[in-house]
């Protein structure tokens, strides 16, 4: 029996090749797992050495003067990380509701699945358009025909500082309006996550003491299932900020600061898309140094999202 | 007397669509489907919009041909021919480099570690490496490869192009993988090492082949993401306006559909402006019919 | 009589997140036997079970200490590999888990695995038969593993165990899931089984333990000193099933087994 069990059996006893194999694979897929921190560090350590110089120079200066000036070599970025922040609190302004209501609909079976199912897919299609496709639809379609309603605004309420200028064209409004188009689906999809795992007995509980749909959806359902929706918000901004293609098309590209939404601006990452292929030595710096307030500010954002969907996740 | 309270009753339970409730009701519930119409106006639009614009101009020779300088002065802008070989060849590139490593990643995260403290910061990584704005990933690259010349001296190339899309991908196909992995149920991995399969052998044998459906979801999502980027592609893979004739090309500037779409969208002449509307078409149309097909796989039972 | 030992357990305590489930574990298991653990739920007889072929490792934060010999060595010796361990000492599941494959590849995959060169088809037939599942599924080995009941789902499990030819089968709890039928089955299996291999079963049916088991093993468990409502798991005796239910030495085993005949 025991030497009938050894030759048929000619892997009882490991061979070391075997083992170099299983101890071999481990090891891989242990380094490839730690290439992702190589990455992010490498990314962190290239962006910060890339900007000393530009941070050594112009120091705090950076973030509030606006000058763009590569003759006398004088360079801020207020203008940039002031369009950002808009642009993206902006959209952000526009989006949520938008988001939030799709997602309830989704959600909610006020209309048979079928239908309820098409929303859903084409708002999950429509995060999977190119952003440069979406910037080619803004530049062509999308900026002539949404002009002449802002023009009404300017008219009617120029005197407002942000709507003080008249729309010729490219500008932070378009770029938001583009924006928000962008990020509804991160919204509207993690919104409808969120509010899918909000167990149904506590609905039910809400419609068993006589509670309206509407009731339940409001003083239930979206309570429960907040941190999650901020979670996605968050993310959404974090996506918001670091955008960059559609906005750099229709954004209008200038560092000449505006509170004005109609007239032309700057993000970040619309100015490291503008400048970066043509600029040298303390310009290449400035860039960098910008992209490294962007990757904090996205960072930052970011974070907290992961936090707040986390903690989604355990609650249920 | 006791007739008239039990009229009385039914008369509260009937429905009144006058009632404030109701009313305040149906009105929330028009606004929440005038919201989901909104929200899809946009995609219906610009989806009819590149389809019209765009699918008009398809002929054989914009399939194929290279597209003309702006102001060239000839009739036609040529095509985008190399455009399309381009973003085939840059994506191929990027999965080469990320597909691998993001399996590996996913592998060691779902079956290897033990909630421990580098696996943790492995993920948080991961999740911070998504978030990250893809034109740092170009700039990185860009200050990495491009300035250093460090393959083969080659500055703007295909090769630095499909490093900084990689970047963009490897955390798509991570978390896939890991999530993929982690929906194999452990009774499998138990009931293999429990007949002393190693566990390269359970990995390779029972839980990648039983995870393959949501891997290759994800690998079908991060391609279609990576065949859009434009932001990790304009200081790396940079443009041009030739065809690849050798391999020795991707040492060299590429072309790409979402470059040349960025690029000839701003240019002042019409048959560029139309040569963009092109690529888009061809773009959305390569993006959807992806995100389709890792539905296509997601929605398939397991064999 | 003097029985062999085929595996030794001596001052076994296992904790899990530094909460100490069963501890100080002294058992002989005798070889070419089949021995029962029994004892209340959360006393700790799967653990105890896992970790005699070191499945226990692949939990999170379960740590062990004493040593487990197997025909005399150390199987926590470092210098041990946990998959030879493995392929030695077989283990058998509550829940069915046949792999996502053709029956004939639930056999075979293990044999490869241990590099199996004898014929195939022979060997996946000696085992289903073993397994007394053979008749089963013979006509339809090519199907998937999912294709079948229960009950015959488990002993293609315990079929693809003997397949490896182990020297040892640990089984926990193998019939809780199944019905009275497919019990009777595996239990008439474990009988023929115990003709080649060594057996160790956790079962929380006393009567089962009484039918297929030569010794038994009882645990229990006791809560712990602190307020946190933790209880850990000991050996109360271990016996020949005879003695164990006939008379056993200790009072607490007594009474468990009365309360449980009731
Ligand atoms: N994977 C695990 N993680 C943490 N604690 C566990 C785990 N498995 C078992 N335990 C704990 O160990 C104790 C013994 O469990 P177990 O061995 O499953 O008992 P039995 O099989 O006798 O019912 C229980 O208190 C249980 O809570
Ligand atoms: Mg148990």
């Amino acid at each position: 029996m025991k030497t009938e069990q050894k030759n048929k059996f000619s892997l009882k006893l490991r061979p070391s090749y075997e083992k170099w194999m299983d101890k071999g694979f481990k090891n891989i897929t242990t380094v490839m797992a730690a290439t992702v921190a190589a990455v992010l560090i490498t990314i962190l350590v290239v962006v910060f050495f890339e900007s000393r110089e530009a941070i050594n120079q112009y120091g705090i200066n950076f973030i509030v003067t606006s000058d763009w000036d590569p003759i006398n070599n004088k360079y801020g970025a207020f203008t940039a990380i002031y369009g950002t922040i808009v642009s993206s609190l902006a959209a952000l302004i526009i989006a949520i509701p938008l988001g939030l209501g799709t997602a309830i609909f989704i959600t909610e079976d006020f209309f048979p699945e079928k239908i309820r199912f098409v929303i859903g897919l084409m708002v999950e299609l429509l995060a999977a358009i190119p952003s440069v496709v979406l910037g080619l639809w803004a530049i062509f379609v999308m900026e002539p025909f949404i002009r002449p309603f802002f023009n009404i605004l300017h008219n009617y309420f120029g005197w407002l500082p942000l709507f003080s200028s008249e729309a010729v064209g490219p500008g932070l409004a378009p770029a938001i309006i583009i924006l928000s188009i962008m990020i509804l689906p991160i919204i509207t999809s993690i919104a409808r996550d969120s509010i899918e795992q909000v167990p149904s007995k506590l609905k039910e509980a809400a419609y068993g003491i006589g509670a309206t749909r509407w009731c339940a959806i409001i003083y239930i359902t979206i309570p429960a299932a907040i941190s999650g929706i901020t979670g996605g918000i968050l993310l959404a901004l974090g996506r918001a900020m670091g955008e960059t293609m559609a906005v750099t098309m229709i954004i209008g590209n200038s560092n000449q600061f505006s509170l004005s939404l109609f007239s032309p601006g700057y993000t970040i990452s619309s100015l490291l898309a503008n400048q970066f292929g043509e600029a040298d030595s303390i310009q290449v710096s400035s860039l960098m140094y910008a992209a490294l307030i962007l990757m904090i500010m996205t960072l930052i954002v970011n974070v907290m999202a992961q936090w707040l969907v986390k903690k989604l996740s355990l609650k249920y | 007397m006791n007739n008239k309270s039990y009229e009385n009753i039914s008369s509260q339970l009937l429905f009144n669509s006058r009632g404030k409730r109701n009313i305040s009701n149906r009105l929330l519930t028009l606004v929440a489907g005038t919201f989901a119409v909104i929200s899809i106006t946009p995609l219906i639009l610009l989806i009819a919009y590149v389809l019209i614009k765009g699918g008009s101009q398809i002929n054989l020779d914009l399939l194929i041909l290279e597209p003309q300088p702006p102001g060239a002065g000839v009739n036609s802008a040529g095509g985008i021919g190399n455009a399309i070989i381009g973003t085939i060849i840059i994506t191929i590139i990027a999965s080469l480099i990320s597909i691998p490593i993001g399996i590996g990643a996913g592998v060691y995260l779902a079956e290897y570690s033990k909630n421990g403290s580098f696996s943790k910061a492995i993920r948080f990584g991961t999740n911070v490496l998504s978030g990250i704005p893809s034109i740092i990933a170009g700039i990185v690259i860009y200050a990495l490869i491009v300035v250093t010349k460090v393959i083969f001296g080659s500055t703007f190339s295909g090769i630095a192009g499909g490093m900084a899309l990689s970047i963009i991908m490897l955390p798509i196909i991570i978390k896939t993988t890991d999530e993929g992995l982690k929906l194999v149920s452990d009774d499998l991995r138990r009931g293999a090492l429990a007949i002393g399969a190693s566990m390269y052998t359970t990995i390779m044998r029972i839980t990648l082949p039983h995870a393959f459906k949501s891997i290759s979801t994800g690998i079908v999502l991060g391609v279609a993401r990576a065949s859009g980027e434009t932001a990790p592609l304009i200081f790396t893979a940079l443009f041009s306006y030739y065809h690849i004739s050798t391999f020795q090309d991707i040492f060299y500037e590429m072309s790409s559909l979402s470059v040349l779409i960025y690029n000839f969208a701003l240019e002042p002449y019409k048959e560029q402006n139309e040569l963009a509307w092109a690529a888009s078409f061809i773009l959305v149309i390569l993006v959807l019919i992806l995100n389709l097909i890792s539905r296509l796989i997601g929605n398939t039972k397991p064999s | 009589m003097a029985n062999k030992t085929k595996l030794s357990l001596q001052n076994v305590s296992i904790s899990y997140n530094e909460q100490v489930a069963v501890k100080n574990v002294y058992l002989k298991i005798a070889s070419g036997k089949v021995t029962s653990l029994i004892g209340p739920s959360g006393c700790g007889k799967s653990t105890i079970l896992r970790s005699i072929n070191r499945m226990n490792e692949l939990i999170p934060n379960c740590k062990l200490t004493g040593r487990i010999l197997y025909d005399g060595q150390d199987i926590y010796d470092p210098k041990i590999d946990p998959v030879e361990v493995r392929r030695r000492i077989g283990m058998v599941f509550q829940q069915p888990n046949p792999f996502p494959k053709s029956i004939y590849e639930n056999i075979a995959f293990g044999a490869r695995v241990n590099g199996y060169t004898g014929n195939m088809d022979e060997l996946v037939e000696n085992s289903l038969k073993k397994a007394a599942v053979w008749e089963d599924c013979k006509d339809k080995l090519k199907e998937s593993g999912y294709s079948l009941s229960g009950g015959q789902q488990q002993r293609l499990c315990i079929a693809r165990t003997i397949a490896i030819e182990p020297d040892v089968i640990l089984m926990d709890e193998p019939c809780s899931a199944l019905d009275p039928i497919s019990t009777l089955k595996i239990e008439e299996t474990i009988h023929q089984l115990k003709k080649s291999f060594t057996i160790i079963i956790v079962t929380h049916n006393m009567q089962q333990a009484l039918r297929v088991s030569d010794f038994t093993a009882f645990f229990n468990a006791e809560p712990t000193q602190d307020k946190l409502g933790g209880k850990i798991g000991y050996l109360v005796e271990v016996n020949s099933t005879d003695k164990i239910f006939k008379n056993p030495l200790q009072k607490e085993t007594k009474d468990y087994i009365s309360g449980k005949f009731g």
